[in-house]
Formats: structure tokens, C-alpha cells, sequence
């Protein structure tokens, strides 16, 4: 989506261009050695796909199984998934829902706001928030927040606290995407809008934000596959138990939390079950990238 | 009036947004840092941990951690911008490219777990690398890799125009052009992709469980098994009883190495790719 | 100059390419994540006794350890309960006792739960304290992911099974457990006796509480009165090799007492 964002930028605009760049024969060498290496690269990820594929297989048969709302109990051979993707899903739009502003928020404080060495500590902090090990934040989650909102509408480990935890965890891909995305808006267009004078909100909102589109949805999508993807954490605090997301006091189990919990003692079908669960997850994650290109299209024509 | 209103409101939105998330920030670390403070000193750095972690320090996790980042860097970043290149500059709409953007998407969001028992699978098993620093940081790389691409990409698409013309004026080819324009023009989502990736290899646990694995000794070589620090983590909150002190000692350390990199990610990036730029 | 760093570099990436133990001298363990951080304590004290040999340890859950034992991939897996009947293909030799014991959070003001009051709370019969004597706060059922060897137990224990279970939250690892109910004051849950114990010495708010009338105690697990304990096994396919054997001797010998003492399992001979 990244890429039909920048189509009036980059050179399939102006395919000319490439033309003559690709004339000369260092060129040549160069564009085939780079593809050799991205089809190489492509291969190793190919096998990534080809192993949840392969190893999903035996329940894929029975795939009617997922949908079958008799509950997941893989040992009874019940194999209902529904709940777990709802979960999945809930959790997700509810991390990207409070990490979008938030992170938005930042990358204009750094980018426009803050003055040079706030913005460079800020910038540090927005870094350090994407190192902190999911470890950490489920246990800070577990410890901390969980019996916080116990004290408040038991059980505590919950949808909510782990919308709050993937927010807190996705909020740095949000700004650290948005900020090199803000950073490439050329200085002539803001530039123009001062001399025109237009206040800082307008031009921001008016003119950065519209020309960094592309960047930082691409950030969005980034951070809600992350959110999707994001497993040790959710699993400290979610509560775990497969059940669809009917309040976010209610605990759930999300598809990562269900592989990592019982992948470690399944075999047979079970483990095959627990594989497809990795399937569906990147299946949602293809139809968000689906979904994001096709956005990113809309906005080019309209 | 109602303009200077809206423009007071927004400035504030900003700025109380930004003291929420550094509030929160600051919660956590001082939770971690006054958990884990009165155990961490000197020796806790130096020594091989005793009695499943509890006492004794983390010495040898810390070297396996770094040795695994290394592969894994020394591995996903040329591969990476050599990929991040070819898309951004070599493929033309429709072809190839295209199918390359909705993988690496889709890839982005493939579980760690996956991955951990991908690499298990394939490298481990298949390559016969068995449990090993090699194993743990090559699985890490396919970890990072589509996130770090697609910064990467985003990044050099973000690059104008006229930059790539004036390279072709001044009679470069197109792969010094790559070199001296585009890729320092590029850097700061170079530094952006670097930062994330380091992020989420540092503190990974699912996927090195299975693959670089839970030996907590000094690595003799690379093909030898050596516990990350986040699994050392993980291991003694989780699963050690009496092992949560070591445990927030190890999780400030491991805070604490993870800003020590993206200083010098950020400091490598700023200089070493922003000398490059050629006058115009 | 760049020549030579890059020269060193990979000189020093072959050599550390070359693993130092020949495979003779070395013994993997895999399996089980409650019994890996005891093997890891006594494989180093084993290294110490005879040098050269080196002992890995890798996690992974029981199921990891029966499946690579079977396979060959690992010399001993770790499983943490009795081998059933599918798996009688290979050999288990017990190193240690853990007892598995209810925990409530210290401020529950109730001290004693029936064996059917427990079923009752575990299939949501009972969702309320004040129906068992205690305050008006909901029930917070804390109970083990599938196929964990101590939810496989409690099932076993309460005849239930885990399709009639109505928990509010599910757990992984032992020490989850604990802190889930810690942070929770109308929880309930089942962990490991010796790591509760160690925890409510140290001032963590919860309570064992007694099973079946038995009072839940290493004491009570190591004479053998307590009712819900299960054994901590290395398990082998085969003959093992003859320095697996010697491990396997040396782990269900006096001789690491102490060390299965500290991880807070029972050791077999007091």
C-alpha cells in the first residue's frame, strides 16, 4: 500500500527514467543480483507459509470443525476457532483504536512540536517502548494492571487489560513509522503553508498529515498485524479463556495466546489444530494487507 | 477567535497525549527498576547464574543475547535494504513487486511462535544446526526482515523525484545513485526499520524457546545452545519459584541494553549513511 | 585495514563454527518446563563430577520430551507425570515428587473446601464466595491451558472433564498461577505445593488450603498421605547410552537431594 501511496514520487511514474538508468551494465548486474537476492528472500519466507501450511494439513480436512461453536477442546477432537478470532480481532481494533491518536499525537510532538532535545529524548523513550520484552509488559500487566482492574470488576485479566497492553506495544510502530513518514514531507509544501498562514493545526492536520498518508497508514497496518501477532504479553493477561469477546471486563483466549499456551504439550491433531490456528491469523493478516492496498488505492483515484 | 481556540486545543491534545505515554512509559520502568534494582550490581553482570537463575548473575545470557542480535542484524540488514532496494527502484507496478509487498505484509503478522517453530523445523532440524546461536539468530531474521523491508521501502519511495534526477543528471548510474542519494536520503527509515527490528529481536521469546534454546552457559561456538536474556525472563517469572527478583533485574538490563543500541543504531545511521550524500 | 578486520572475522566465525565437546561427551535433555530448571541444576553439578561431559537442557513442554526421546532427537526427555498407556514404548525412571495443592487468595476468610464444593466452583455451579461462607465477591476460577500435566491430574483427581470446566481464567506456567490468584482477592487456583509454600512463607498473600481434609504440605507429599501428587520423570527409549545411564543414576541418587530440595520438589530417598 506503501507503494501506490508514492506511485506520483517514484519512478514507475516516470518509467522513462528507469530506462536510462538501466542502460548501463553495472546496472543490469546490479537490478539481477538485487532480484536474485529478493527471490531468494521470498523463498525462505515461502517456506515460512509452506510450513504452517504443511503442518495444519490433517485438521484442514475437517475444516468445517472450525466453525462449529461446540467450543475448543481439542482432546474431545472439538475444534471451534470462532471465538478465539473474534478475540483476536477485538482485542486489536481495540489496541489500534487508543494507539492511532496516541502515536499520531507523538509523531507531531517530535516532528513539529518539540523543541530539538525534547523531541531526541522523546524519540528515545518512543524506542525504549518498542524494546521492552513482551515479557515485561505481561509482567507489569499480571502484577500491576490485572489486579488493578480486579479491584474494580474481577476477574481483572481481561479483553480490557489486554487492549491496554497491545496499545502501550504497538504505539511506538505507530509513531516511529508516522515520524519518518512526517519527516519525508518535503519542506517546500509546509513551507508554502506558512507563507500563506496557515497555524500550525492546519497545517498539520491540513497538509503533513494528507501528504504522509501513505507512510503512516502503512504504520497502521503494521502495528494492528503486530497487535495481531503479539503472543507472551496477551497470553499474561488476557485471562485465556476461549469464550466470544461479549465485554471488555470478560476474559478471552486471542489465536497467539491459544498456540503458545498449549503448543508445548499438544501432538497429533491437537498440535495440527493449534497450527491452523497460526493459519487463520495470517489469513486475517492477508486480508488486512488486502484490505489496506485497496484503501490506498481508493484514496489515489479519489 | 474560534481558530486561535482550536489551535490552543490541539497544541494541548499533543502535549497531554504525549506526557500520558511518557507517564505510562516511566510507570513501567520505574515498576521494573524498583523490583529489580537491589539486585542488580556488578557481579550480577559478571557471573554465571546459580540455583535455576535465582542467584548468581546473567554473564553468559548476556553474550548469548548479543551474539544472537548479531547474527540476526548481520544477516536481515543487507539482506533487507538489498531487497527494499530492488523493490523500491528495480520493479515496475504490477510485476513481481507487487506480490512481493502483500507476502512480507502478511509475513509481518505471522506469530513469533511461528516462527520459533519454523526455525525449530528448518534450521534446526532440517539444516541440522540443532539447538544453536545459529539457529536462534537466523530465525530471527526471517522475524525481522518484512518489517524492516517494508520500512526500508517505504523510506526510499519517500525520496523525490528530483533527487533521482539530478542523479541522472549528474551522469551516475542508477546503483550510485542507490549509494550516495537514495539510501542516505532514505536513512532516517533506514534508522526507523533498524530501531524496530532490534526492538523486537532483543526482547523475542517464543521463537528462541525452540530454537536457540534454554543452556545457560558461556557458548563455546556458534552451534552451541545459549539462552537470550528475554527467555532467561521469561523462564524465572513464569516458571522459577522465588525467581522474580533476578528476573526484574534482568528485564532492567535488558531495557537498559536495548536504549544502549538504539543510541548506536541511531548515531550509526545519522553519520554514517547522511556522510554519503554528494552534493547535488 | 578493512581487509584484515574482515579476514579475523571470519576466521573467528570458523573457529567458533567447530562445536567443543565431541558427541559422545554430551547428554541432551528436552521436555517439560517444570523439571527443566531442576535438570539444568544437576547436569551442571554432573559436569562438575566428570569433566569433559556436558549436559543441555532444553524446554518445551512433557510432549516435546516424549516425542524427542522417542525420536532419537534428545538422549532423555523430561516429562513431568506417569507415562500412559500409549507411551509404554519407552522407559521412565523418577527423579522427584511434586504435590499439587488449592490455593486462595490470604485475605479469603475461607479456610476449608470439600471435594464437591470444589467441583461445584470449577463447573460454575457455585459463582459467589458468600455461598461458601465467605464475603459477597464473585469466584475467580483460575485454571490450567489443555493438556498441561497438572490440569490432566486435577481432572483426573475430580473426575471431571475439561469440557464441563467453567473457568474465568486460564493459565500457563506455575508461577502465573500464583500470581494470578496474588492479585486477586476472590481467586482460586492449583499450583505446585512446594513453590506456594515458599511463596506464602515469603509474604505472597496466598493460602494452601487442605485437600480432601489432608493438609497440603511437602511433608505430607514426601510421607506419602497426600492425595494429588505426581511423579517428575526422566524418561528413555531403549537402553540408554552408558553416560545417560550414569546421569540417570546420579539424578535419582542421594547425591542431588539438596538440589531438588531447592527447586522445591520432593526428592525420592530423604
Amino acid at each position: 500500500m506503501q507503494a501506490k501511496s508514492r506511485a506520483g514520487l517514484a519512478p514507475t511514474a516516470s518509467p522513462g527514467l528507469v530506462q536510462r538508468f538501466l542502460k548501463r551494465d553495472s546496472d543490469r548486474r546490479l537490478g539481477a543480483l538485487l532480484a536474485g537476492l529478493a527471490a531468494a528472500c521470498a523463498t525462505l519466507l515461502l517456506l515460512v507459509l509452506a510450513f504452517l501450511l504443511v503442518e495444519s494439513l490433517p485438521v484442514l480436512a475437517h475444516w468445517r470443525a472450525f466453525f462449529s461453536s461446540e467450543g475448543w477442546y481439542p482432546l474431545e477432537n472439538r475444534f471451534d476457532l470462532m471465538p478465539m478470532l473474534w478475540a483476536s480481532l477485538a482485542a486489536a481494533t481495540g489496541a489500534l483504536l487508543l494507539a492511532a491518536p496516541l502515536g499520531l499525537a507523538s509523531a507531531i510532538f517530535v516532528v513539529f512540536y518539540a523543541p530539538a532535545p525534547l523531541a531526541r529524548f522523546y524519540r528515545l523513550v518512543l524506542n525504549l517502548l518498542a524494546g521492552i520484552p513482551s515479557v515485561v509488559f505481561g509482567l507489569w500487566g499480571l502484577t500491576v494492571l490485572v489486579p488493578l482492574i480486579a479491584r474494580w470488576q474481577p476477574p481483572g485479566a481481561s479483553l480490557l487489560a489486554a487492549v491496554l497492553i497491545l496499545a502501550l506495544m504497538i504505539l511506538p510502530t505507530v509513531a516511529v513509522t508516522a515520524i519518518a513518514a512526517l519527516r519525508a514531507v518535503p519542506r517546500a509544501v509546509l513551507s508554502g503553508a506558512v507563507a500563506l498562514g496557515i497555524g500550525a493545526r492546519g497545517r498539520i492536520l491540513g497538509v503533513a498529515l494528507p501528504a504522509a498518508r501513505g507512510g503512516i497508514t502503512g504504520g497502521f497496518l503494521l502495528a494492528a498485524a503486530r497487535a495481531l501477532g503479539e503472543t507472551m504479553a496477551v497470553l499474561m493477561v488476557a485471562g485465556n479463556v476461549v469464550q466470544n469477546p461479549s465485554g471488555l471486563f470478560e476474559p478471552v483466549r486471542v489465536l497467539t495466546a491459544n498456540i503458545a499456551l498449549e503448543m508445548a504439550y499438544a501432538t497429533g491433531t491437537h498440535r495440527s489444530g493449534l497450527f491452523a490456528s497460526g493459519l487463520v491469523l495470517t489469513l486475517l493478516v492477508l486480508l488486512l494487507a488486502w484490505l489496506g492496498t485497496r484503501v490506498m488505492r481508493g484514496h489515489r483515484h479519489g | 477567535m474560534g481558530e486561535k481556540l482550536a489551535e490552543r486545543t490541539f497544541t494541548t491534545a499533543v502535549w497531554l497525549s504525549v506526557a500520558l505515554v511518557a507517564a505510562v512509559f516511566l510507570w513501567i520502568v520505574a515498576d521494573v527498576a524498583l523490583r529489580g534494582f537491589s539486585t542488580l550490581s556488578w557481579s550480577f553482570l559478571s557471573q554465571a547464574p546459580g540455583d535455576a537463575g535465582r542467584t548468581g548473575g546473567i554473564a553468559p545470557i548476556l553474550v548469548s543475547t548479543l551474539l544472537i542480535l548479531s547474527i540476526a542484524l548481520a544477516v536481515a540488514v543487507p539482506l533487507g535494504l538489498a531487497v527494499a532496494v530492488w523493490l523500491s527502484e528495480f520493479t515496475r507496478a504490477g510485476r513481481g513487486g507487487d506480490t512481493m509487498r502483500l507476502f512480507l505484509d502478511v509475513l509481518a503478522g505471522v506469530p513469533s511462535i511461528v516462527y520459533g517453530l519454523f526455525g525449530n523445523a528448518f534450521f534446526s532440524i532440517y539444516l541440522g544446526l540443532g539447538f544453536s546461536l545459529l539457529s536462534g539468530g537466523l530465525t530471527l531474521a526471517c522475524m525481522i526482515l518484512p518489517v524492516f523491508i517494508r520500512t526500508c521501502e517505504a523510506g526510499l519511495g519517500a525520496v523525490g523525484s528530483e533527487w533521482r534526477l539530478g542523479a541522472l543528471a549528474a551522469g551516475m548510474t542508477h546503483g550510485a545513485a542507490v549509494r550516495h542519494i537514495l539510501l542516505p536520503a532514505a536513512a532516517p527509515a533506514v534508522a526507523a526499520g533498524l530501531v524496530l527490528g532490534i526492538g523486537r529481536a532483543t526482547a523475542e521469546t517464543a521463537a528462541l524457546i525452540f530454537t536457540s534454546g534454554y543452556v545457560d552457559r558461556i557458548p563455546g561456538s556458534l552451534l552451541d545452545s545459549g539462552r537470550a536474556l528475554a527467555v532467561h525472563i521469561y523462564d524465572l517469572s513464569m516458571n522459577v519459584t522465588g525467581g522474580d527478583a533476578a528476573a526484574y533485574a534482568s528485564a532492567l538490563v535488558l531495557i537498559a541494553l536495548i536504549a544502549l543500541l538504539n543510541v548506536l543504531a541511531q548515531a550509526l545511521t545519522d553519520n554514517w549513511l547522511s556522510r554519503r550524500i554528494t552534493p547535488l | 585495514m578493512n581487509r584484515i578486520a574482515k579476514t579475523l572475522l571470519v576466521l573467528l566465525a570458523a573457529g567458533w563454527l567447530q562445536p567443543l565437546a565431541a558427541a559422545d561427551d554430551r547428554l541432551t535433555l528436552t521436555g517439560s518446563s517444570t523439571v527443566a530448571p531442576l535438570a539444568l541444576e544437576i547436569g551442571k553439578r554432573f559436569e562438575r563430577e566428570n569433566p569433559g561431559v556436558r549436559v543441555d537442557v532444553q524446554t518445551g513442554g512433557s510432549s516435546r520430551g516424549i516425542n524427542d526421546a522417542r525420536l532419537g532427537l534428545a538422549d532423555i526427555g523430561l516429562v513431568s507425570r506417569a507415562l500412559n498407556a500409549e507411551e509404554k514404548d519407552l522407559t521412565a525412571y523418577t527423579i522427584a515428587l511434586d504435590g499439587i495443592g488449592i490455593i486462595l487468595h490470604r485475605d479469603n476468610p475461607v479456610r476449608q473446601l470439600s471435594v464437591e464444593q470444589i467441583v461445584d466452583i470449577y463447573t460454575g455451579k457455585t459463582r459467589n464466595w458468600r455461598e461458601l461462607g465467605g464475603p459477597d465477591k464473585p469466584i475467580t476460577a483460575v485454571n490450567k491451558a489443555e493438556g498441561r500435566s497438572t490440569l490432566e491430574l486435577f481432572l483426573h483427581y475430580f473426575a471431571l472433564k475439561n469440557s464441563q470446566i467453567r473457568a474465568q481464567v486460564v493459565i500457563g506456567d506455575n508461577q502465573q498461577g500464583i500470581k494470578t490468584v496474588a492479585g486477586n482477592p476472590g481467586a482460586i487456583g492449583y499450583v505446585s505445593i512446594g513453590s506456594a509454600e515458599f511463596e506464602q512463607k515469603r509474604g505472597v498473600p496466598i493460602r494452601l488450603i487442605p485437600m480432601d481434609g489432608v493438609e497440603a504440605s511437602v511433608a505430607a507429599v514426601r510421607d506419602g498421605s497426600y492425595p494429588l501428587s505426581r511423579p517428575l520423570n526422566l524418561v528413555v527409549k531403549g537402553k540408554p547410552p552408558a553416560l545417560g545411564e550414569r546421569f540417570i543414576g546420579f539424578a535419582r541418587s542421594a547425591a542431588v537431594n539438596d538440589l531438588v530440595e531447592a527447586q522445591f520438589f520432593v526428592p525420592l530417598e530423604p
